[in-house]
């Protein structure tokens, strides 16, 4: 329902086929469909009338660029908007000074303070080379001191001794003392969860604040996170003092519109991800991601990270390797394709990283490509002989029906695999002639390729290439 | 506490945030005539409350149906639109109905990550034994640390039974035992907490498609409620949740958290038009007694600020 945006702008751009400047009425009516899907993605209506104006005041009078749209031309600037508003850099934690240096976590209940805690605990550990101590100061929740000290064993890192009946200050000056006499760098403060109405728990807030005087203040905050963001946000900085935002469950499917409320409001710097549920799943902020998200635009930029990642090196080179000495694609390479597309979380997963994912996951369902389908076609593959999985063209009627029997499919089935992997191999010789030629197939092609080769992916730093090319985005 | 007291706790809460929305939709008619531009303001307004476009919508229509073209007040506007909010949500306040016969009545508890599934559990252990009812807890978030221990500090609270296994043990099996537990004992009320999930995670909902499954071995019915519990602070994803959940484990109600902070959980409004599920009961703080059960007819004039 999300993909809207890119789609419907083209809509309003379609009916003026004019070139030239972009007119105030035009971006008027692109604007419009911009607000609806800023808010659907809950971004605060303030900062969305904020947001707007400074989008018209860019765009009114922009020369459309050559070969794109006034559509894309629009979508460009917005994109470029927000990227500015969420702030341009990654923002790393500042632990200068005198160690051993406090960094404080505040934020509402539920929002994921002690995972996140004990996450940068094990990555400051790991990356910074910090000796780093946690300390709970949740007195509030029933065990969830021990929960911080459960993943202190499991991060192994320090954590601090729970003295019971102790009151939050007193636990964070024993933190505080507890580092300086044994040496540690960090020291890593867990809050309770507050609500930022609850005058109390603020003042308790900010009197550990007093008494540790943190290097950075970070305030958690869910992804999920409707309207209200801007209300908290504001709160916590104005009653406690923020130095930055870490944004938790990005892994789900939010929109995160949350995150340019915050990052608006308060102005200080979202710096971190939470990405998964396991400790080691930290990311530092990439805007990028997060304004395409927004946009609806997909998640280009990760789905490209994933993609390296999980494509198996080796692989990947074997098969490019292939590929550039122009030897034909065969049925291993087929197969060895499914099997990373299923590791990429197959379908769904993939599918919901991708811009235009309504039209690709329509293509889908027509091609009937789910991962039923994927995980059968692995079967078939694996149910042909070496000879045939090298050379297809073997494969005649006698062989199809054993293959058939081996795999528990219909010869039909046989049919449609071989024919898709026909088109794939068409599709990968087109990619092959495009890449000499010096030109990168656009996004549609490769959703379309996608949907007809049963998800050929070309080699990532390829992809990258080819998407890191805002002007020659299709969306 | 009172009925009153626990009403002006809500509305106190909800007012700090209707405040705003209120104001603006003040702010736009000081007795105007209701044209085109205001009813778009007014559904921007209702959009700020969490309500969500479509619901925002409905309910701007709704009220342009009645009154367009007329000179309206402030009043009048949020009259008719607590009206229209109630009209939506009071089919749906359904306190939970525990059936005692079913010895033992089963509630599977389920939801993302934080929203207070197991808090929640801790609040209705407290309401059912306080009724003289026999409770028996599942600890069955086997995955957050110390969410066992959470779940044991309730049962020491409330003197309900609490069956737990080790962190990362298999919560299917936790559960089925829970149940043998709670047969045994003749308990009237089973309530099963689940860990935190992500319903895009796949994985993650076919381990509570487990449960399900391994429950339904015991007794075909049960569990009796499928409750899925949403944090009120959440935004348009709520609707994603509710879709994937209800989808692949057959969510028979919900429960609504935080509703003592200044998010407005309007939300809740657009998941009543597209889901009807029945709305048991809303969390309005962190205390044992803070579990409240769902007035529609409250909840709308909280919401549009009206006393």
């Amino acid at each position: 329902m999300f993909d809207g945006l890119s789609g419907k702008l083209n809509d309003v751009f379609d009916r003026l086929r004019r070139r030239g400047a972009l007119r105030e009425d035009d971006v008027e009516a692109a604007l419009r469909e911009i607000r609806i899907a800023l808010l659907e993605a809950d971004v605060a209506l303030p900062v969305v009338r904020d947001f707007i104006a400074g989008v018209k005041g860019r765009a009114v009078g922009q020369e459309v660029l050559r070969g794109i749209n006034p559509g894309q031309m629009v979508v460009k600037i917005v994109h470029d908007h927000l990227l500015e508003m969420l702030g341009a850099d990654e923002a790393g934690l500042n632990l200068a000074g005198n160690p051993p240096v406090a960094v404080m976590m505040v934020g509402l209940q539920g929002s994921g303070k002690t995972t996140s805690t004990a996450k940068i605990g094990r990555w400051l550990e790991a990356q910074a080379k910090k000796k780093v101590l946690m300390a709970s100061l949740d007195v509030r929740r029933p065990a969830a001191q021990q929960q911080l000290a459960v993943l202190g064993q499991q991060t192994g890192v320090a954590v601090l001794d729970i003295v019971m009946g102790q009151r939050p200050v007193e636990i964070a000056r024993r933190a505080m003392e507890h580092a300086r006499l044994h040496g540690f760098d960090v020291v890593m403060l867990d809050t309770a969860g507050r609500l930022h109405l609850d005058e109390e728990l603020m003042a308790e807030a900010a009197a550990v604040r007093d008494a540790t005087r943190p290097n950075e203040t970070l305030l958690v905050a869910d992804a999920m996170t409707g309207q209200d963001a801007v209300n908290v946000a504001a709160a916590f900085k104005e009653k406690v003092g923020l130095t930055g935002i870490m944004l938790t469950r990005v892994d789900g499917d939010a929109r995160g519109g949350a995150a340019l409320s915050m990052r608006a409001i308060t102005g200080c710097p979202i710096k971190l991800l939470g990405t998964g549920e396991k400790l080691d799943e930290l990311e530092l902020f990439h805007p990028d991601r997060i304004a395409g998200r927004i946009l609806g635009m997909g998640d280009v930029v990760s789905l490209v990270e994933k993609a390296t990642a999980t494509i198996e090196e080796a692989d990947a080179e074997r098969f490019r390797k292939k590929f550039e000495k122009g030897q034909g694609f065969d049925l291993d390479d087929m197969a060895m394709q499914l099997k990373q597309l299923r590791k990429m979380g197959g379908m769904d997963g993939l599918m919901a990283m991708l811009p235009g994912v309504a039209r690709a996951k329509k293509q889908m369902k027509a091609l009937n490509m789910d991962d039923r389908v994927i995980a059968r076609q692995e079967a078939m593959i694996s149910s042909m002989t070496r000879k045939e999985r090298a050379d297809p063209r073997i494969i005649h009627a006698s062989r199809k029906k054993r293959i058939a029997a081996g795999a528990g499919v219909n010869v039909q089935d046989i049919n449609k695999l071989l024919k898709q992997f026909q088109e794939m191999n068409g599709m990968l010789k087109k990619v092959k002639k495009m890449q000499k030629s010096g030109r990168m197939p656009d996004m549609g092609a490769l959703g379309g390729g996608m949907g007809g080769a049963g998800g050929a992916m070309p080699d990532p730093a390829e992809m990258a290439k080819g998407l890191k090319l805002p002007p020659g985005f299709k969306f | 506490m009172a009925e009153g007291g626990w009403f002006s706790r809500l509305k106190s809460g909800l007012s700090r945030s209707s405040g705003r929305l209120t104001e603006s939709i003040g702010a736009i008619f000081t007795k105007r005539k209701l044209d085109e531009t205001a009813l778009e303001e007014l559904e921007e307004a209702l959009i700020a409350g969490d309500i969500g476009v479509t619901a925002a919508a409905r309910l701007t229509a709704e009220l342009a149906r009645k009154r367009f073209g007329k000179d309206v007040s402030p009043e009048e506007v949020k009259g008719d639109l607590a009206e229209a909010v109630t009209a939506i949500l009071e089919p749906l306040a359904r306190p939970l109905a525990i059936d005692a016969a079913h010895r033992p009545h089963v509630v599977l508890m389920m939801g993302v990550n934080g929203t207070g599934k197991t808090t929640t559990i801790g609040k209705l252990a407290k309401l059912y034994t306080d009724q003289g009812l026999k409770v028996v807890l599942a600890a069955g978030d086997t995955f957050r640390a110390a969410a066992i221990e959470q779940l044991q500090i309730w049962g020491e609270r409330t003197g309900a039974t609490v069956v737990a296994g080790k962190q990362g043990a298999d919560a299917a099996g936790l559960a089925y035992g829970a149940l043998e537990t709670a047969r045994r004992e003749g308990a009237d009320l089973l309530l099963i907490d689940t860990a935190g999930r992500l319903h895009n995670k796949d994985n993650l909902m076919a381990e509570l498609q487990k449960i399900l499954r391994v429950i339904a071995k015991l007794d075909p019915q049960a569990p009796h409620d499928r409750i899925l519990v949403l944090d009120a602070t959440t935004g348009q994803n709520a609707h994603a949740q509710v879709e994937t959940f209800k989808a692949m484990c057959e969510v028979t109600g919900l429960v609504v958290t935080k509703l003592d902070g200044s998010a407005k959980g309007g939300v809740i409004v657009g998941l009543a038009d597209r889901f009807g599920l029945p709305i048991h009961a809303i969390g309005v703080g962190e205390g044992a007694e803070d579990l409240r059960p769902f007035s529609a007819r409250d909840f709308a004039r909280s919401l549009m600020g009206l006393g």
